[in-house]
């Protein structure tokens, strides 16, 4: 029994990179994006086997518990109905033009090698490890981000390239202060970059050294996560890239980064004499999610309007983990769930939009649930349910998480609450002009994969509604893990 | 430890600082490229000094990848292709000097205090290696914000990533994943830039009427 569930471990990361191989040397392109959707598909199989299978004892590189599991399901599951619509996206994207056949196997094959990172980012027990492979899923993400070669896509791969090294350069000295850290207590060697050895000794650890050493592992990979003062790149990058790379960028790699932050938060709340991690990241999320619904007024660009909706919920969902306790984190996790699950359905939908329209300015798409109601509708219910209103997923996770911060410190509720009113009202503005009215620009009927989207948002409906219990136990068990 | 070897180990650890600085004030292109150079060879014989005390052999290979790697191959390929750019005549407007050394010595300032505070039981060379590393970091970070050249903006991030070597070899027995690591991201980032340059020049082969103007040097 443990031989296979290692296999699943195994297969989570050797099939991605296998497919990259495969994909790499595919010249046609319609099969590429089939093998592209099939190997996802195998991805999130294995990934779901992780379930029944016994799990394997934490080695020194990899390591399955209760926490990585929901991100793992998550990610793979996200990639597989992000790689259905992004074979639809890619086929129109040929005919008119924007992209070659030679791009598009370079497309594919980097798609999977980011699941890959992804994934081993998820799995890794080594907090080196765990530092290459967010480098790796980052580093692809800014080839694809660049991939239409246009001045503005150049620019933003450029930003996005520039702001995450340094943002990785901080997280590689905080994980060498980890390591300082540790080897006084473990001893030298690879032991002292293991996760699962470190947790259990953090109480000895020099609590100095390791907050300082949160600190630049929260600056950097919260460069990542797109904490608001640290945020520039991600606007760019969503609204420049091809848009199925802005839905796994806001669906999947921001959760990476989180993670990484999660496992170090764990670490220092085992250690009682550091700093508290909560104070920081209640700060920081406070900010990203102010700033960010404020900027949500002056967009123009469909895409980049997203983009700062992603900003805000990131730090609605730091903030949740910053409060801690069994609630607050419970929230947190229901509502990255959620959120990925709506964020990209949404882009699933403005992905079309902006192919049907040949435009992504907002003062440019108007009526769109009377020239595509298909479309129009999808995007009205992605909006509704980001904007917070029930019966929707989102609406439950926010409640809680304001609900949580009543009880425990109401006058950070002010500033919560504020943010995300402010958030609903600029996103519900921009909705009645997107969505109503007299329609305007292209009206040439869609060739979409309705699939993926309408999924995603029954999921999310679903979520809104009713909650079944041995996922809602299942959440509150990882809860009460991460403390 | 011997006072000596703690001598040595402190004095290429410093002037990994001071030459830090030295790119600060860079305006040329060239210039800039070839500090970096000799940052990159003192990050070799700092690395390969601490191989020497610590008997960590495997840090040998870090020293060769600093010196093969970073003193010689990237600043060659960066030459060719601030050649082939034809940008090698062009004056950075950074923010001004003064300015920029002082906030610079404020960041090595910050560092030390900050680094010799939290590690107060670690082993003293552990210690200041890593008060120099962070400043060499920071300063890489300054390098970075001050110049709008892509170019020196890889410069200043390539010397920042030296000094996170410098701290991974002063870690004592960290392993060698580490490094690997370091350097193969090093190896990305420069395939990274090639791709990237090589279609920014490729942008400059386009049709453009402006760009043509502006290399036979008349501005409409």
């Amino acid at each position: 029994m443990s031989g296979f569930s290692f296999d699943a471990v195994a297969a989570i990361l050797f099939i991605p990179a296998g497919a990259a191989a495969i994909l790499a040397a595919l010249p046609n392109y319609r099969m590429t994006a089939a093998v592209n959707v099939v190997a996802s598909l195998l991805t999130l199989l294995a990934a779901l086997s992780l379930f029944v299978t016994d799990r394997p004892a934490p080695g020194q590189y990899l390591l399955v518990d209760d926490l990585n599991i929901v991100f793992i399901v998550l990610n793979t599951f996200v990639g597989f109905t992000t790689s259905v619509f992004s074979a639809s996206y890619i086929a129109h994207e040929l005919e008119t033009g924007r992209l070659t056949a030679p791009n598009l196997r370079f497309y594919h094959a980097m798609y999977q090698i980011m699941m890959f990172g992804m994934n081993l980012a998820f799995v890794s027990n080594n907090i080196g490890l765990m530092w290459v492979a967010v480098e790796l899923a980052t580093l692809t993400t800014v080839l694809m981000v660049g991939i239409y070669r246009t001045h503005e896509a150049l620019e933003a791969a450029w930003k996005y390239f520039i702001l995450g090294s340094v943002g990785i350069a901080l997280a590689l000295f905080g994980t060498i202060l980890v390591y300082m850290a540790a080897q006084p207590v473990v001893g030298e060697g690879t032991n002292a970059m293991v996760w699962s050895v470190l947790i259990e000794k953090a109480a000895h650890f020099d609590p100095a050294l390791l907050s300082v050493a949160f600190i630049f592992l929260l600056l950097g990979y919260g460069t990542k996560v797109g904490l608001a003062p640290l945020h520039a790149w991600l606007p760019d990058a969503h609204a420049e890239g091809p848009t199925p790379i802005s839905a796994v960028l806001s669906g999947l790699l921001l959760n990476v980064a989180l993670y990484a932050v999660l496992r170090f938060k764990l670490l220092l709340a085992a250690s009682p004499q550091a700093i508290g991690p909560g104070p920081l990241m209640v700060t920081m999320g406070l900010t990203s999610l102010i700033f960010a619904a404020f900027m949500l007024y002056r967009r123009r660009d469909i895409k980049r309007l997203f983009a700062y909706s992603s900003i805000e919920h990131m730090g609605i969902i730091v903030f949740a983990f910053g409060m801690g306790g069994p609630l607050a984190n419970f929230a947190g996790l229901l509502h990255m769930v959620m959120h990925s699950l709506t964020k990209s359905a949404i882009f699933f939908a403005v992905g079309h939009i902006a192919q049907v329209k040949g435009t992504q300015k907002i003062s440019e798409i108007r009526g769109l649930t009377e020239s595509h109601p298909g479309l129009g509708w999808a995007l009205v219910i992605g909006v509704v349910a980001i904007a917070g209103l029930p019966p929707l997923g989102i609406f439950m996770s926010e409640f809680l998480v304001v609900s949580s911060t009543f009880a425990r410190h109401p006058w950070l509720a002010i500033p919560l609450v504020f943010g995300l009113l402010i958030a609903f009202g600029a996103l519900l503005l921009r909705l009645t002009g997107l969505a109503f009215g007299e329609p305007r620009g292209g009206t040439a009927p869609v060739e979409a994969s309705y699939v993926p989207m309408y999924s995603h948002l029954a999921l999310v409906f679903a979520a809104g509604i009713y909650l079944p219990a041995p996922l809602v136990a299942w959440f509150q068990h990882v809860a009460g893990i991460l403390g | 430890m011997n006072g000596l070897t703690f001598d040595i180990a402190h004095l290429l650890a410093g002037s990994l600082v001071l030459i830090s600085f030295m790119m600060l004030y860079q305006d040329r292109l060239f210039a800039l490229i070839n500090v970096f150079a000799l940052h990159a060879v003192m990050l070799a014989l700092s690395v390969a000094w601490q191989a020497y005390i610590q008997d960590a052999h495997h840090l040998y290979i870090t020293a060769a990848i600093a010196l093969v790697f970073k003193a010689i191959v990237i600043p060659v390929g960066l030459h060719r292709i601030i050649q082939r750019l034809g940008i090698h005549r062009d004056i950075e407007t950074a923010v001004g000097i003064g300015p920029t050394m002082l906030a610079g010595i404020g960041l090595v300032t910050l560092s030390v205090v900050l680094m010799l505070r939290v590690t107060p039981e670690a082993d003293p060379l552990a210690r200041e290696d890593l008060a120099f590393a962070l400043s060499i970091i920071l300063l890489g970070l300054l390098v970075m914000v001050t110049r709008r050249n892509a170019v020196s903006q890889v410069v200043g991030f390539m010397s920042l990533e030296n000094g996170l070597v410098l701290a991974a070899t002063g870690a004592k027995g960290m392993p060698l994943v580490v490094e690997i690591s370091v350097a193969f991201s090093i190896l990305i980032a420069f395939i990274v830039i090639g791709v990237f340059l090589f279609r920014i020049r490729e942008r400059f082969d386009s049709v453009d009427i402006g760009a043509l103007d502006d290399y036979r040097g008349e501005r409409r």
